[in-house]
């Protein structure tokens, strides 16, 4: 359609064209003339009648082509009378047009001239509304507040399971009646115990029939109601009681009767009012006199409250409250009465003793249609968006955007997205004010860190300043003492030197440092630049980061140089000077383990038999025995040296070796006779890393062997168990071996307790939700028991 | 029980100076007797009392607990403990509590600490239960105890105690060696000509009594009375209590010296061909064999604690085995001629050596450093450690005996003895005061007071159980046998993490089981008729084979790459995520 309209001005077209346009033409000449019957528009049928006269002429021209095409054309024709007819005077003629507000305001007979202003108001504001969400949007909004809702559900039994998992021994059925009788009086037992078997129940039968004592009580059940029996006074006086109060039960009905019949709703209001302050006068009477009755009447209260807060009641949700509202606007008296409504929920949704929770209060806010409060806008403080003050502005452009909602009906689905646009203003806001913050602090540190910067300078230069004056100070001694020997004054120079080269090392030194410092916050300061040019959150982050930095105190200074006087003593001598005496000195030591001073002790008894003598029938033993003799007479040195070699031995086998990578003839002349030149052979030579040290590094006279067991290795623990964090905790938890041998039987048993015990034959139900309670109430319990031990 | 670190060894065990422990009405008896320190006791006792009864009044407070009767509790609470009884049961001391723990961790250490610390203190409180206390000697004054003879003590103990003192005149097949059982009721005597035979010592009641017709260098109880070892001129013999063969095991062969480790179930034996062995006397195999490679080892011994064997050598040394390691533990240089002789005591704290340089040595084993030394005027052929800390030293025909050789500083012995012949064999009898000597003209077992340990564990070692028991005993001890590999220097090594690499676990397998279990099998080409196993065709196809593999190889590795980039890009994403919150400043990027 709109084709038409806009190809009404082409002069031009080709053949192929004019075929369509003649077939739009047609379905239009139809649509009019359908159109003609309905409608009573006088402005358009100008332009229909034009439209007609073309079509005409189109068709003549049409007409011209040939029969075939006639055809086609029958064959094409459909149209649905739906999409160009509607109630409302639009038709969908126009096709993509917009609809113009003027347009929908023509039909209406008569527009009040405000309304036509706000209207015209709307038109300027030109605000085109968001669609609704897609469909898989609002889905996955809604799984997410549902999964939220079962995570929070879920969530409630994590402590429960936490407890029995880390639980020493859990013992199922976890809840258990305990056996045999509980801590009651044994009579409740006794009175629960019910008969069983056949020969109980007769017993019982009988003993019940004859109204017998079944529980050993001191009188039978006839002899209670015989003692129970009462006097004739005694009767009298209480059927002139009973009298007395029925007498008086219908006086008091006929009142309330009376009453309840008078109209005045004045009359009704005093006495509710007085009623009420007698009500609550009672109430502190009975706090102070009957506390339990009057937590019971709290209790009654407390549901009240509870019934007021769940009814639609007082809420102006009625159809009262509705035509009121719409008169609220002007008319004084419905917006009090509204508000008095609104009172009274007040009111009675008011807890009676704890203060007022804000949160309800917001609830309650929220029930308020926007122009309850029109009025005294700027005296209500309670209304949380007249707390704020960045959103302010936006807010009366909200409320204006309200009131043209009043006017024109919108589907619930635009005032959600509205409110959703709300949310991100504030989101914003919030991002905007941290960002404010944080750009005021970083100005503070900035200012701070140039303080301290100027600060280190000052220090250089009173350094400076009292290096010079003790150079001074030196220069002065010297001429005092000019009369002295020239070798003092040699001395005081070189020292005088010495400290002035250190001075000046120290302060180049530290010159250095701060240089590097400048240096880094010099070339921290373009950067910082950059990022607050490039504005986002995360530079924002690093600023703040990089601050304390820049606040931390200077470097302190370099560790003094080694005194001069360190180095005038004599440097420890050359290894090989002391391997020498160090080896001569182990080996004496160990002379002197074995020359150790020894006690002589005296045995009374001399031995008459010289052992070994006796029993020399094998030849080949005496030998033996004899070379030990022998052995023994030059015993000494020779076994000292032996196990000294032997343990030289071991200890060079323990030392990796040193791997020689080079190869003759590369790089140089090789052949027979040649070697390696040294420095291609130092070079080339792979020294390993020292062994550790040995364990019989400190014992002369011991071997101890550094080859690893693996033969225990299959029976240790190869990789820490999962609590612990390292191997020590573990080889203490291990220490402590558990079988009998090395326990008593109690800590066996408690040591080899199991983890989970189940009782033979009893079903193991999941937990229900009670337990769930009872052990939050427990926790409670403990809590509350813990804080009185921990204050006694 | 066992003690962890038994303390009782270190104390004088026969202490002169103990005084009996201190009782109530003993007290009384003492103020009654000085007035003015009655008073004064008085009134602090009453002073003491008015603050016990405010103390009391608090508890009662406290606990709002009170008895029927209306007494309160004058003793409140679990009673108390020495503290040196429990420092005798500590093992290990506690580890400080890092700040932040997960909190399984935190409970499993809480539970692991108060466990640990229950069986501590109540093996302090069941100590109490071991009242037997060691005897001693006690000579008169100006009378030193090495002077008085076996003959007066045999007089003045009870009949049964003196009936412990025998002779045995066995000049035929001189001279002997002997062994207790673990028990201390069984006697083994060996004969150098030949002659065994075992007597239930206590009742002097012969088992059995034969004569291999060979000489016989050593003899060993196995874990019961019913097993015995002999090593004989060639070979190790087994007999059983009525002197049947039970065993010739012909793998041992020359054996001169024999160790039985009863936890273990494993006979050492040393032998002239200077090899340490291992039987495994539960299932009947050669757990070890190891050459030593320093000549005829005559001397042997065994630390109880850990069961490590000490061997001593000619040249001086005492070495260190486990049957887990081919080579010495530790070698340590003790005497500058021969050793003569090793023993160990029971906590497998000190060792004792003699020497041919005539001395006696102590030293500390767990740091192999020397203690005391001593100079014996003929040396020391033979030692022996009783239960209790004493020492037997054999010199020719004279057996002394020495108290608190590493403690204090000995100038004479505590008892002397001489025997007929020379001493060949010395043994303490474990829960006797009883020390056997053999000798070449038989044996002697003679009385030592306070050297055998008054309490025994009846579960282990119970010197008066029956038949029944003892086969109960058999069947526990077998089930708690420890394994060979457990043997090492130091016991509580199990119960550490083992920090090896893979690597050397691995090779340590490959040691184990004889070939590489990850080895890759080498790829033998199959042989094809009709020329097709031609050289080059054999070498095609292997260069197929080893193409295949390489190609394998690359694709994982390739594989593993890939992998690895997508884990790190999706690590990045995430990070970026998490970084990438929206910001109000987002709008203005590009």
């Amino acid at each position: 359609m709109v084709k038409v309209s806009e190809k009404k001005k082409s002069v031009k077209k080709s053949s192929e064209e004019e075929e369509e346009e003649v077939r739009y033409g047609e379905e239009e000449e139809e649509d009019g003339e359908l159109r003609g019957e309905g409608d009573e528009e006088e402005g358009d049928e100008e332009e229909e009648e034009d439209e007609r006269k073309r079509q005409k002429l189109l068709d003549a021209i049409g007409s011209l082509g040939g029969r075939r095409k006639r055809r086609k054309r029958s064959q094409a024709e459909r149209s649905e009378a739906a999409a160009l007819m509607s109630e409302f005077t639009v038709n969908a003629e126009g096709g993509g047009d917009k609809v113009q507000l003027s347009d929908l305001i023509g039909t209406a007979d008569r527009v009040p001239a405000k309304t036509r202003k706000q209207l015209e108001n709307l038109q300027r504001v030109r605000k085109s509304i968001q669609s609704p969400l897609s469909r898989r949007e609002s889905d996955r909004i809604q799984r997410d507040v549902a999964f939220q809702k079962a995570a929070s559900e879920v969530s409630r039994w994590k402590e429960v399971i936490r407890q029995n998992q880390r639980a020493e021994q859990l013992v199922f059925p976890l809840h258990q009646d305990p056996p045999g009788p509980g801590p009651g009086p044994v009579e409740r037992l006794v009175s629960g115990w019910r008969a069983r078997t056949p020969l109980e129940e007769e017993v019982f039968a009988l003993l019940s029939a004859n109204k017998q004592p079944i529980h050993d009580p001191v009188l039978t059940p006839r002899e209670e109601a015989s003692v129970r029996a009462m006097s004739l006074e005694e009767a009298k006086v209480r059927r002139a009681e009973l009298q007395k109060a029925r007498a008086l039960q219908s006086y008091y009905e006929a009142r309330a009767r009376r009453e309840r019949k008078i109209k005045s709703k004045k009359y009704h209001r005093v006495q509710n009012k007085a009623k009420r302050k007698e009500f609550l006068k009672k109430f502190e009477e009975m706090v102070e006199a009957d506390p339990a009755g009057a937590l019971e009447e709290l209790h009654r209260m407390e549901v009240a409250r509870m019934k007021e807060r769940m009814s639609l009641k007082h809420q102006n949700s009625g159809k009262w409250a509705k035509s009121k509202a719409i008169m609220a606007k002007y008319d004084e008296g419905a917006r009090r009465a509204m508000q008095q409504q609104l009172e009274v929920n007040k009111e009675l949704t008011q807890k009676v003793v704890t203060s007022l929770n804000e949160e309800e209060e917001e609830e309650e806010e929220e029930v308020l249609p926007g122009f309850v409060n029109d009025a005294e806008r700027g005296v209500d403080s309670s209304n949380p968006w007249m707390r704020g003050k960045l959103s302010e502005e936006r807010k009366e452009a909200e409320e204006e955007e309200e009131e043209v909602m009043e006017t024109v009906d919108l589907t619930v689905e635009e005032e959600e997205e509205e409110e959703e646009e709300e949310v991100k203003e504030t989101e914003e806001e919030v991002l905007l004010r941290e960002f404010d913050s944080r750009r005021k602090l970083r100005q503070a540190e900035e200012a701070e860190t140039a303080p301290v910067i100027s600060v280190e300078e000052e220090e250089e230069e009173e350094e400076r300043a009292a290096s010079d004056r003790e150079e001074e100070e030196e220069e002065e001694e010297e001429r005092a003492a000019s009369d002295r020997e020239e070798e003092e004054e040699e001395e005081e120079k070189a020292a005088s030197d010495r400290e002035e080269e250190e001075l000046s090392e120290f302060t180049t030194l530290f010159r250095g440092i701060s240089d590097a410092e400048k240096v880094a916050t010099d070339s921290a300061a373009p950067l910082q630049e950059g990022l607050i040019r490039i504005r986002t959150l995360e530079d924002v982050d690093l600023l703040s980061q990089e601050a304390p930095d820049d606040e931390a105190p200077p470097l302190p200074p370099p560790p003094p140089l080694p005194q001069p006087s360190a180095a005038v003593n004599p440097p420890p001598p050359a290894t090989e000077k002391t391997g020498k005496p160090k080896k001569r000195k182990r080996g004496i030591e160990l002379k002197q383990v074995l020359t150790k001073d020894t006690k002589a002790i005296k045995v009374p008894l001399a031995p008459t038999v010289e052992d070994g003598e006796e029993d020399g029938e094998e030849d080949g033993e005496e030998d033996e025995e004899q070379r030990g003799l022998i052995r023994e007479a030059f015993a000494g040195d020779d076994v000292v040296s032996d196990f000294l070699k032997d343990k030289r031995k071991q200890e060079d086998s323990g030392k990796p070796a040193v791997v020689d990578l080079t190869l003759p003839g590369w790089g140089e002349w090789g052949g027979t006779g040649l070697k390696p030149s040294r420095g291609k052979r130092r070079r080339f030579r792979v020294k390993a890393a020292p062994p550790p040290p040995r364990k019989d590094q400190h014992l002369p006279s011991v071997i101890i062997s550094e080859k690893r067991n693996s033969a225990i290795s299959g029976h240790q623990v190869n990789s820490l168990p999962f609590p612990f964090a390292n191997p020590a905790q573990f080889e203490s938890a291990v220490r402590t071996p558990l079988g009998r041998t090395w326990n008593t039987e109690r800590t066996v048993k408690k040591v080899v307790k199991p983890r989970v015990v189940t009782r033979m034959g009893a079903i193991i139900e999941p937990m229900q939700r009670e337990e769930l309670m009872k052990d939050r109430k427990r926790a409670g319990g403990k809590t509350t028991l813990d804080s009185l031990t921990k204050k006694h | 029980m066992a003690v962890p670190g038994e303390a009782s060894v270190d104390e004088s065990h026969v202490g002169e100076n103990k005084t009996p422990p201190g009782r109530y009405w003993k007290e009384k008896q003492e103020e009654g007797k000085d007035g003015q320190q009655t008073e004064q006791t008085l009134q602090q006792k009453k002073k003491k009392k008015q603050k016990a009864k405010k103390r009391k009044q608090k508890e009662d407070q406290r606990d709002g607990k009170k008895f029927i009767s209306g007494k309160s509790d004058p003793f409140p609470g679990p009673a108390p403990i020495p503290e040196d009884r429990v420092q005798k049961f500590k093992r290990k001391d506690k580890i400080k509590k890092p700040p932040h723990q997960h909190y399984k961790l935190r409970d499993v250490i809480a539970r692991s600490e108060e466990a640990s610390e229950m069986a501590q203190k109540q093996a302090a409180r069941f100590d109490l239960l071991l009242p037997e206390d060691a005897g001693f000697l006690e000579g008169d004054e100006d009378e030193d105890t090495c002077t008085i003879s076996q003959e007066d003590i045999a007089g003045a103990v009870d009949i049964t105690s003196g009936a412990k003192y025998f002779n045995l005149k066995l000049p035929q097949f001189g001279p002997y060696r002997l062994d207790y059982s673990k028990t201390g009721r069984h006697l083994l005597l060996g004969g150098r000509r030949g002659h065994v035979s075992c007597i239930d010592w206590q009742s002097k009641q012969l088992m059995c009594e034969i004569n291999v017709m060979e000489s016989v260098n050593d003899v060993k109880w196995l874990h019961s009375e019913t097993m015995y070892a002999v090593a004989q001129k060639k070979w190790l013999y087994i007999y059983d209590s009525n002197g049947i063969e039970l065993h010739c095991i012909r793998k041992f062969n020359d054996v001169l010296r024999m160790q039985f480790l009863p936890y273990h179930f494993l006979l050492a034996t040393a032998s002239a061909t200077s090899f340490l062995q291992y039987l495994d006397v539960s299932v009947g195999k050669e757990v070890a064999a190891i050459c030593t490679k320093t000549g005829r080892l005559d001397v042997m011994c065994q630390n109880p604690h850990n069961a490590i064997i000490h061997l001593g050598h000619h040249n001086g040394t005492v070495t260190l085995w486990s049957p887990n390691q081919k080579e010495a533990l530790v070698k340590m240089l003790c005497h500058q001629g021969g050793v003569r002789s090793v023993t160990v005591d029971k906590t497998g704290t000190y060792m004792v050596t003699s020497g041919m340089d005539k001395k006696l040595k102590v030293f500390d084993i767990r740091t192999f450093k020397p203690l005391k030394s001593y100079f014996l005027p003929a040396g020391a052929s033979s030692l022996s450690l009783s239960q209790r800390g004493l020492l037997s030293a054999a010199t020719g025909d004279i057996v002394q005996v020495y108290r608190d050789v590493w403690s204090t500083p000995v100038t004479k012995p505590y008892m002397a003895h001489r025997v007929r012949g020379t001493a060949w064999g010395l043994h303490f009898c474990p829960f006797e005061d009883v020390l056997g000597v053999g000798h070449g003209e038989g044996f002697t077992s003679m009385l030592v007071p306070g050297a055998g340990e008054p309490n025994f564990d009846g579960l282990d070692a119970n010197p008066y159980r029956s038949a029944k028991q003892r086969q109960e005993w058999e069947v526990k001890a077998l089930l708690e046998k420890i394994q060979p590999e457990l043997i090492s220097l130091d016991p509580s090594e199990l119960g550490r993490v083992d920090h090896a690499t893979f690597e050397q676990r691995h090779q340590d397998r490959v040691q184990a089981l004889g070939f590489d279990p990850l080895a890759k099998e080498k790829f033998v080409p199959k042989y094809k008729k009709k020329g097709r196993s031609s050289a080059g065709n054999v070498e095609k196809r292997k260069k197929q084979v080893a193409h295949e593999d390489q190609r394998d190889v690359i694709r994982k590795t390739v594989e593993d790459k890939m992998k690895m980039e997508k884990e790190k890009k999706q690590r990045e994403k995430k990070a970026a995520v998490l970084s990438n919150q929206r910001s109000a400043l987002d709008r203005f990027k590009k």
